[in-house]
C-alpha cells in the first residue's frame, strides 16, 4: 500500500524557515499571505496488505525516525492496494 | 585516558578531535568506525561534529541508529563519559542520552565564529577545571544550534543543574546578542542528570592552540583527565 506521511514541527515552535519564505513572498508581492510553515512529506510503499498492519508499521516509523516527538508532530494516510 | 573517536559517513571534525587529544594533551585515541562494535577497551567516548549521513530527515537522526550507538548507549549506561560535539550534540538528543532537541538557527544561517560561553556548572566531570562562572572564547559551526526543550523540561534542567554552558559576551552576561542561534536560554552545552553524558555545539578541539585563537577548550579534556 501506498503511505504518505506529513510531518511538521509542532505549533509554537519557531520555524526560521517558513519565516524565510514568508518574508520572501511579501517581497514578491503576496502580501496576503501569513504564517508560512515548511514540513516534510514523505511518501513510501508498504508491502502489507492489511490496513491494521500498515497503520501499526507506519506509526512504529514515524515514532522511531521519521519525526522527532520532542519538536514534531506527524500524521498519514494509506492511499489504497499498490498497483 | 584512552579516547574513541567514533566515525560515521560525513563526520568532519573527527581528525580534529585526534589532533587534539593526542597532539595537544598527550592521551590516547582511536578512531571508531560506526559498524564496529566493542568500546571495551576506552575510558572516553567522543562524538565528533560534522554532517553524519547527510544530516538528512534530521541531523543525528540516522546516525542514532548505526550499529555503534548501540555500544555507546551501553558504554553511557555504565556511567563512563560520553562527549558529543555539535553533530555529536544532534545524535546524543536524537538518541534520547540527552533531552531537548537542536532546531535550525533562528536566522537561518550557518554560524561559524569564535563565541564565549559561561560556565554554568563546574562541578562536571568535563568541567571540574573551571570555575562556576568563568568565560571560555571556543569557536561554533553550525546550521542547526538552536537548543530546543519544553518548559517543564527547561525547568528540569535548571533544578538539577544541567545546563552546563551559556553563550555570553566576553564578561559573562547571557543577554540575546550574544545567542548565535536562538538557543533557549542560551544553552550552549547540557549534561544528562546521571552527569556523565555532555553534549556542546561549540568546538573546544578547535580552541587548543593560541596559534588558532585560543586554547579554552583544553579545559574539557584537562577534566576529563582528572
Amino acid at each position: 500500500m501506498k503511505v504518505i506521511v506529513k510531518v511538521r514541527l509542532k505549533s509554537g515552535i519557531l520555524d526560521p524557515q517558513g519565516k524565510a519564505v514568508n518574508n520572501a513572498l511579501h517581497h514578491l508581492g503576496f502580501e496576503q499571505v501569513r504564517d508560512v510553515r515548511i514540513g516534510k512529506y514523505i511518501e513510501m510503499e508498504v508491502e502489507e496488505t492489511d490496513t491494521a498492519k500498515v497503520r501499526e508499521l507506519v506509526e512504529a516509523a514515524c515514532n522511531k525516525l521519521l519525526a522527532n516527538p520532542v519538536i514534531e508532530d506527524y500524521e498519514y494516510e494509506i492511499i489504497g492496494e499498490s498497483a | 585516558m584512552k579516547y574513541a573517536i567514533i566515525v560515521f559517513p560525513g563526520s568532519n571534525c573527527d581528525y580534529d578531535m585526534y589532533h587534539a587529544i593526542t597532539g595537544v594533551m598527550g592521551e590516547q585515541a582511536e578512531f571508531v568506525w560506526h559498524r564496529e562494535g566493542n568500546l571495551n577497551p576506552f575510558d572516553v567516548v567522543v562524538l565528533p561534529g560534522g554532517f553524519s549521513y547527510g544530516d538528512y530527515l534530521r541531523a543525528g537522526a540516522i546516525a542514532r541508529f548505526s550499529n555503534i550507538m548501540g555500544e555507546v548507549v551501553r558504554f553511557a549506561k555504565k556511567g563512563k563519559p560520553v562527549l558529543g560535539i555539535c553533530n555529536g550534540f544532534q545524535i546524543l538528543t536524537e538518541s534520547g542520552l540527552l533531552p531537548g532537541a537542536l532546531l535550525r538557527n533562528e536566522n537561518l544561517r550557518f554560524v561559524c565564529r569564535h563565541v564565549y560561553i559561561r560556565t554554568e556548572n563546574a562541578e562536571t566531570r568535563f568541567t571540574s577545571v573551571l570555575e562556576k562562572g568563568q568565560v571560555l572564547n571556543i569557536p561554533v559551526a553550525h546550521g542547526e544550534g538552536n537548543y530546543f526543550i519544553s518548559r517543564e523540561g527547561y525547568q528540569e534542567l535548571e533544578e538539577h543543574q544541567q545546563i552546563v554552558f551559556r553563550y555570553s559576551n566576553s564578561r559573562g552576561e547571557i543577554i540575546r546578542e550574544a545567542n548565535p542561534n536562538g538557543s533557549i536560554g542560551n544553552i550552549a552545552g547540557v549534561i544528562n542528570r546521571e552527569g556523565n553524558v555532555l553534549g556542546m555545539m561549540p568546538h573546544p578541539e578547535r580552541a587548543m592552540e593560541n596559534l588558532l585563537g585560543s586554547e579554552d577548550g583544553r579545559a574539557i579534556f584537562q577534566s576529563l583527565a582528572i
